[in-house]
């Protein structure tokens, strides 16, 4: 079985984002940027199944700017993806695009799964996987927090409201990851060293025929508004006073 | 700035120096670098960090068995192995990854700013490693380096003795040959080593000691001075299985450093530690020395990186801190004490400190790298001594500086600021003390054979002549100049005096030459900085930051040389000749 990793290079997750001055995005200059955690754990997820002795190739893919491919592809390479394939692009490339990209190269690369996180924590969309899926017409298993592979079908436990729901999906199917799947591991010294080995081919969206122009424009970034302070009042007939004042009722 | 995220060094300032100043990509694939410092940052925060306060709180215990330590040392360094950060700087065929000495010592500088006490074990086993690897037969290398390279087994170094510290001709421990076998000629050891580190502990599979013993004459006495040295490698568990005779006498109580167990050994109580010579006989002292460097390098990069975190935590905490109000102000909300002159003065202090030690470090690393070239070398071995010192007596500045910014709060053990200071109050005592450094500096680098002075005087110039053509830094470069020439004059004075009376002021020599080479090292940086490209604000803020950190650092450090020479110049002897009945 081959599986395929969609992996996305985004501001560290520990970072807190800089406005730029102009509103028009966040600073990124010279800013740490790592795997997206939801992809990591995705990767870490398909990692296990082939040292299972389940699948037999991690294929990582990055859509992004040059760093996608020498930063997140060779630490994707390093946690133990076999191969990696580089689309290369400046531009932001939305989900809808992203998910039409990584139809074309599953078509080419017919894996049996595609594991990815079920967001970006830089856009927080939550859209590409499931784009997908229904470009695809394969079935999907979304917010995984557990994965058992099943001879032709994949167990996909998911994180409800409420509880957790088990659906049992033929393959091939795209499953996206929660953050309780699992815990990634620290790409250790020896593989960091052997990834830069491992090949990754570069391509462009021209490449899959994919016009990545973007359908949202951006108006303006700004800070969330400061959280104002709270006030403790002596009973409920204030309480009610100070609403009706602030014309909240 | 650096980032709130950033709790051990700054990931900015690393790359840096790294990559923006050092070049590390003309040697080393630069991703990989980023990668192998990534994963040392998450690892130390993760796994090093996480025990700081338990490791000086729990202190190894001693009983029938031997010494026990905090098992989260032991965890912590079982990942450090199965990260394979025991081989990152060991050559290929010894199972190593043969990465540079510059990006193993920015890696070890996240690992001792974290927890200094358990990054010495991994620290004094490359050492011991790397001196098998360089002197041992193959067979040793086999036996004894590799298990090391690995991080199956720790090694210790064992020089010092009750009687024996700064100088090691006074070594006791006797060497009886004891006929040979595959690992070489064996001897029994019998002696006492006082204040060894990770001298015994209960995580790693064996721990091979590196003991320095002298064999004794026809006349069965020992050799005089540290000629007759040689280096015995001892380990804890024989190859049978059987254990040596080497027995913990007791633990020594410290101050900081806790984590790391620190012995009395006693050698042969029975019949002898057996122990295989290393290379020749007398051959010890010159062998330790000739990795000497590294491991000096490695004392100041982990005493640059206490003062570094205690820096980082300052900063955070200055800009929580409410209290007072500004000048002239009266009523109002109090503000965060970064706001209040003084506070911002002792922050830049430190961080011309603790920025200027990591970098004065990670340039001493590259020139270890260039050994191939004479020139890197002799430059090396005269800047040795201030990479040992500076950042051992600054980096404690800066962690001074980080209980005092603390207020009260810095005095309790609630907050990490006073052990950073316990623990990096050993640095500027073990490894050479400073003042033996400094004879060092003004003995052997200088007096004896001045020749590498020309080639730091060559690095100062180029300097000053780019600091000169940038506008933001014009002017720095004089003072630096004029310094180092104030340096150059009391070494003419200090040559044409009686050599007995040369090192009577030996130590404030070394601070003076040691704020002129900061000095340059913080030019180094500044013109760096000046050149990158700031049209994003965070590194409009950073560039500003090194600049006005190198102005802080001459316009309030560059003029104590003066001071400090003065006494050296006038060759004072008001403390050198003192009777001792006057004190
Ligand atoms: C926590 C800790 C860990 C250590 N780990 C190890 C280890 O793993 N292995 C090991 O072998 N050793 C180790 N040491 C020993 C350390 O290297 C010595 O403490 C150090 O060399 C100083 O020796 P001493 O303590 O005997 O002090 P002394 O040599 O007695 O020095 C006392 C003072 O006298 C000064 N002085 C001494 N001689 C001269 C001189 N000729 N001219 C001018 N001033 C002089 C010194 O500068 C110092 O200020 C460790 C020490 C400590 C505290």
């Amino acid at each position: 079985m081959k599986i395929l990793v969609p992996v996305k290079r985004v501001i560290d997750y520990n970072l807190k984002p800089r406005i730029k001055a102009d509103g028009s995005g966040v600073d990124l200059a010279n800013i740490k940027m790592s795997m997206n955690p939801f992809d990591e754990i995705a990767l870490e997820e398909a990692v296990r199944i082939k040292e299972a002795g389940k699948a037999e190739e991690v294929v990582a893919v990055s859509i992004g700017p040059a760093k996608a491919g020498s930063d997140t592809l060779k630490s994707a390479r390093a946690i133990g993806a076999d191969r990696a394939i580089h689309v290369e692009t400046d531009e932001e490339v939305e989900p809808l695009a992203v998910a039409k990209i990584l139809k074309a190269i599953v078509d080419e690369e017919q894996p049996q799964l595609v594991i990815m996180g079920k967001q970006a924590i830089d856009d927080d969309n939550n859209q590409t996987g499931q784009m997908l899926a229904a470009l695809l017409g394969r079935p999907q298993g979304t917010f995984a927090s557990k994965v058992e592979i099943d001879g032709d079908h994949v167990a996909v436990t998911r994180e409800v409201d409420g509880g957790l729901e088990t659906v049992r999906l033929a393959l091939p199917a795209v499953v996206t990851t929660d953050l309780r799947l699992n815990e990634p591991r620290f790409p250790a010294l020896p593989n960091i060293i052997k990834a830069a080995k491992k090949p990754m081919s570069t391509k462009s969206p021209a490449d899959y025929g994919v016009d990545t122009a973007p359908r949202l424009k951006t108006l303006k970034v700004a800070e969330p508004p400061v959280r104002q302070a709270g006030e403790i009042v002596p009973d409920v007939d204030t309480l009610v006073a100070k609403l009706k004042a602030m014309g909240a009722v | 700035m650096a980032e709130a995220t950033d709790k051990l060094l700054s990931r900015r300032d690393v790359q840096f120096c790294l990559h923006d100043w050092l070049n590390i990509g003309e040697t080393t694939d630069a991703e990989t670098v980023d990668a192998i410092i990534d994963l040392s940052a998450r690892l130390a925060e993760e796994h090093f960090l996480s025990h700081y306060k338990a490791s000086d709180t729990h202190e190894p215990s001693l009983d029938a068995d031997g010494v026990h330590i905090l098992p989260q040392i032991g965890e912590a360094l079982g990942h450090y192995a199965d990260a394979g950060l025991f081989a990152a700087g060991f050559a290929e065929e010894l199972g190593g990854f043969d990465l540079p000495f510059l990006a193993c010592a920015a890696s070890f500088a996240h690992f001792a700013a974290a927890n200094v006490a358990t990054a010495a074990y991994p620290m004094l086993t490359a050492a011991n490693a790397r001196l098998i690897a360089a002197f041992g037969s193959p067979a040793q290398v086999e036996a004894f380096a590799r298990p090391q390279i690995a991080g199956e087994w720790f090694g210790t170094m064992c020089l010092s003795e009750p009687q024996a510290g700064s100088s090691l001709a006074e070594i006791r421990t006797r060497a009886q040959p004891d006929g040979e076998d595959e690992l070489g000629q064996r001897y029994r050891l019998q002696g006492n080593k006082m204040w060894i580190s990770g001298g015994d502990q209960d995580v790693s599979g064996n721990i091979v000691h590196l003991v320095l013993a002298k064999v004794p004459g026809i006349d069965g006495k020992l050799p005089d001075g540290t000629a007759g040295l040689s280096l015995f490698i001892a380990p804890k568990i024989l190859p049978d299985g059987a254990r040596n005779d080497v027995s913990v006498a007791g633990l020594n109580h410290k101050m900081g450093y806790r984590g790391t167990a620190n012995c009395l050994l006693n050698f042969g109580e029975n019949n002898g530690a057996i122990g295989w010579l290393v290379g020749q006989p007398g051959e010890g002292l010159r062998q330790m020395f000739m990795m000497m460097n590294e491991a000096r390098i490695s004392v100041g990069l982990g005493a640059a990186a206490l003062g570094y975190r205690s820096y980082l935590l300052s900063l955070q905490y200055a800009q929580e801190r409410l209290q007072g109000r500004p000048m002239g102000v009266r009523d109002g909300e109090p503000v965060a004490i970064i706001h209040h002159p003084d506070v911002r003065r002792m922050l830049l202090s430190q961080k011309a400190y603790a920025e200027g030690s990591l970098a004065l470090c990670l340039y001493c690393a590259k020139l270890v790298d260039a050994h191939g070239d004479p020139d890197s070398t002799a430059l090396l071995d005269l800047l040795t001594p201030i990479a040992k010192t500076w950042p051992s007596e600054y980096g404690l500045a800066a962690n001074d500086i980080a209980i005092q910014i603390h207020g009260g709060y810095g005095y309790t053990r609630e907050f990490h600021v006073e052990q950073l200071w316990r623990d990096n109050r050993l640095n500027p005592i073990h490894e050479g003390t400073t003042g033996i450094q400094a004879m060092d500096l003004l003995g052997r680098k200088i007096l004896r054979d001045g020749s590498a002075l020309p080639l730091l005087k060559a690095k100062l110039e180029a300097a000053a002549k780019r600091a000169e053509s940038i506008e933001e830094l014009r002017g720095l470069a004089p003072s630096m100049l004029q310094a180092w020439s104030a340096i150059e004059a009391c070494l003419q004075q200090l040559s044409d005096r009686p050599a007995e009376r040369a090192f009577d002021n030996a130590t404030p020599f070394l601070w003076a030459f040691g704020h002129v080479v900061l000095g340059w090292i913080w030019l180094e940086q500044a013109v760096t900085a000046a050149r990158l490209d700031r049209s994003a604000e965070t590194q409009a803020h950073f560039a500003e930051g090194k600049i006005r950190a190198c102005r802080h650092f001459f316009d309030s450090e560059l003029p104590k040389v003066a001071a400090w020479l003065c006494a050296v110049e006038a060759g004072s002897d008001t403390a050198a000749t003192a009777p001792i009945e006057t004190f």
